[in-house]
């Protein structure tokens, strides 16, 4: 194991452990946001800058504001005496137990042996796959996102019966 | 210890730490939460295998993480809708508070 | 001209030779973040001067004039008091996040200028698989660097100014990096050196072949300097620190030094996303024309950098600032819709390529015009012109 390695595992499993385990919303969700980065570090040392960096685009840029912004939103709603699970203690042991039966299935397993060249993950090679061969599924979750989005805004929009919106026709505009 | 040993073991880890959340949190945006670090550490997978698998030429696991991440996107917004239209209805995050279909 | 042009980067090839093989990589590296950290904050304290005297002119006042020659000394004197300013943080704020913040605002920009070709050759880490992707991601990181701010301020005005930041940087980031695509879609690379160099062919005799003067180059730069402006807090889209609403935003609860970090890492930001549209669009260190390529690239580059500041400083003297829902609106329902529509002109500019470039204006105008004027009209239908009944 090597010491940038470990740092980097360090700061992933460090964080996603404060973020699943603090009572303060917003800091799970900035605790997310730094075990992401520590992730995206991870995956530019694994050669994958392109993903490594749409990771950090994606997650911190979006989805880590995204979830802050609906603690904002939602906020009133705080509990500070969280009520955990019924049984705390099996879901403690039910995730430790997976932890146990993954690591040991995977030390005991045989991999196939890495190919010598490396090959690098460039844009060009990216795109051609994505136009070519993968180009279906490209178009299902550019359908998927636009339904998300469209989605995401009707859920969302608050009840049309609400009588408090004020008409919109005077507006002064 | 082979690097891609190292890297599949933290990813088990870091899913474990993920499903421990899901389970323990009644919190709906921290059970949201666990479940983002669940999906990254299956996306960590990806990437491991492609880099030290026998065949990185063919790109195939950057690309699923490529589309994994695309609907993990679609997914964060629509669950914080949710949670964002629930809190509007329920007044509250617990995720136990919502039962009105429990018999 | 040659040995002008690339006085810097033989100044640091002289210097890096002297230390042993070894260290040159680091050194290298050093001298460059060196660089970057004295030129972007001295630009720094001189723009606010300038801004300040320039508003000052609009306003019909003389503005700062005692410190040094003409007043532009001034920044120093703002500096030192900044510095020596008692720092308080408040008894209820979130004392971790709170320190946090300023410096997860200013990180980023400096960031983003080590792939940003100041000059020919000029340009700390080249990226050449990625260079905009990165230039993007590190963009996004100051959200959050703004929401630690607001939230951990636990002050009223403070969550304000943060929910109006997250909602409109996360609205303008959408046509910001979708104004970028048409660039990256006609030039096949990500890499930032690889866009100037493309816009280096000479057309027509002397003019340069910026992305400017094309339909989809000129309308996308319109659409990425609002979306910018929009990205950098800057008037009018100041929404988030407007102060006779919310005070002063998300850092209201700051001073001394930190605040002077928030006002430094906005303006690095501002360097930083108009130093992205002039190598996208303006051609990076490129002359506009073949027959002024006399002058230093990183001339031109800087040149091009203080006009946008003029550009900017001259409409934060002008126009007033927005209204929240006009501002969203704005983004979702204009901007972003012809961004999409920049996306498919760049596409046919692509691909009529064989034919006459007159006809190929005409058809990328005419595809921009249409929905421009449908937006307008339909603008002007649900907003009638405002009369002003007691102001003749």
């Amino acid at each position: 194991m090597t010491l940038p390695f470990a740092l980097l595992a360090g700061l992933v499993l460090g964080g996603a452990l404060a973020a699943v385990t603090c009572r303060e919303r917003v800091h799970a969700g900035l605790f997310l946001a730094l075990s992401l980065v520590g992730l995206a570090l991870v995956f530019l040392r694994l050669d994958a800058e392109f993903i490594g960096f749409v990771q950090i685009l994606v997650y911190v840029g979006a989805v880590a504001v995204l979830i802050v912004f609906a603690i904002l939103l939602t906020r009133g709603a705080e509990n500070p005496r969280e009520r955990l699970g019924n049984s705390p203690g099996f879901g403690i042991l039910l995730a430790v137990a997976v932890f146990a039966l993954l690591a040991w299935a995977l030390t005991s397993a045989s991999f196939p042996k890495a190919s010598e060249t490396a090959a690098a993950l460039t844009v060009r090679g990216v795109g051609d796959r994505l136009m070519r061969e993968y180009v279906l599924p490209l178009q299902a979750i550019g359908l998927l996102l636009t339904a998300a989005l469209i989605g995401a805004a009707v859920i969302a929009l608050p009840a049309p019966t609400n009588p408090a919106t004020p008409p919109t026709n005077h507006d002064p505009e | 210890m082979s690097p891609l040993l190292l890297h599949l073991l933290l990813a088990a880890a870091l899913f474990s730490i993920g499903l421990g959340g899901a389970l323990i949190r009644r919190n709906a945006i921290v059970v949201l939460i666990s479940i983002e670090l669940m999906l990254n550490a299956a996306n960590l997978n990806f990437l491991a295998f492609w880099r030290y698998g026998p065949e990185p030429e063919a790109l195939n696991g950057p690309l699923f993480v490529l589309f994994a991440i695309a609907v993990a996107a679609a997914e964060a917004a629509v669950g914080l809708a949710l949670i964002i239209a629930i809190y509007r209805r329920y007044q509250t995050h617990q995720l136990e508070d919502i039962s009105r279909l429990k018999g | 001209m040659d040995a002008l042009d690339a006085i810097f980067v033989t100044l640091k090839h002289l210097v890096v030779g002297w230390f042993p093989a070894l260290l040159q990589p680091w050194v290298s590296a050093l001298i460059s973040i060196g660089a970057i950290l004295a030129i972007f904050p001295l630009l720094f304290g001189l723009t606010t001067v300038l801004e300040r005297k320039a508003l000052a002119r609009i306003q019909n006042r003389p503005g700062p004039n005692r410190v040094g020659p003409a007043g532009f000394l001034q920044f120093v004197a703002d500096g030192i008091k900044s510095l020596t300013k008692e720092d308080i943080v408040p008894r209820a704020a979130d004392r971790v996040v709170h320190f946090l913040a300023p410096l997860v605002v200013v990180i980023p920009p400096l960031l983003s200028f080590a792939v940003l070709p100041v000059g020919r050759n000029m340009v700390a880490l080249d990226l050449r698989e990625t260079g905009l992707l990165f230039f993007l991601m590190v963009g996004t990181a100051v959200e959050l660097g703004v929401f630690m701010a607001g939230w951990s301020s636990h002050n009223k005005y403070s969550l304000l100014g943060a929910m109006r930041a997250l909602a409109q940087l996360l609205s303008y980031e959408l046509p910001l990096l979708l104004s970028t695509v048409p660039v990256v879609m006609l030039t096949g690379s990500l890499s930032l050196v690889g866009i100037v160099e493309k816009q280096s062919a000479v057309h027509g005799g002397f003019l340069m072949g910026w992305n400017l003067f094309t339909p989809w180059g000129a309308a996308g730069a319109v659409l990425f300097f609002i979306a910018a402006i929009a990205e950098a807090n800057r008037s009018p889209f100041d929404l988030p620190e407007a102060e006779s609403e919310i005070v002063a935003g998300y850092f209201t609860e700051y001073s001394g030094f930190k605040f002077a970090l928030f006002f430094l890492g906005e303006y690095l930001g501002l360097f930083a996303v108009s130093g992205l549209g002039i190598t996208l669009f303006l051609g990076g260190w490129l002359p506009p024309f073949s027959f002024l390529a006399w002058i230093p690239s990183w001339l031109w580059f800087l040149c091009k950098l203080a006009g946008l500041m003029v550009v900017f400083i001259w409409l934060r003297g002008t126009l007033p600032r927005l209204r929240m829902d006009q501002l969203m609106r704005f983004a979702w329902q204009f901007l972003l819709p012809m961004a999409l529509v920049n996306l498919l002109v760049a596409g046919l500019w692509h691909f009529t390529s064989p034919w006459p470039v007159a006809l190929r204006w005409l058809l990328g105008v005419a595809i921009l015009a249409v929905p421009y004027l449908m937006f307008n009209r339909a603008f002007e239908r649900r907003h009638p012109q405002r009369t002003y009944r007691y102001v003749s």
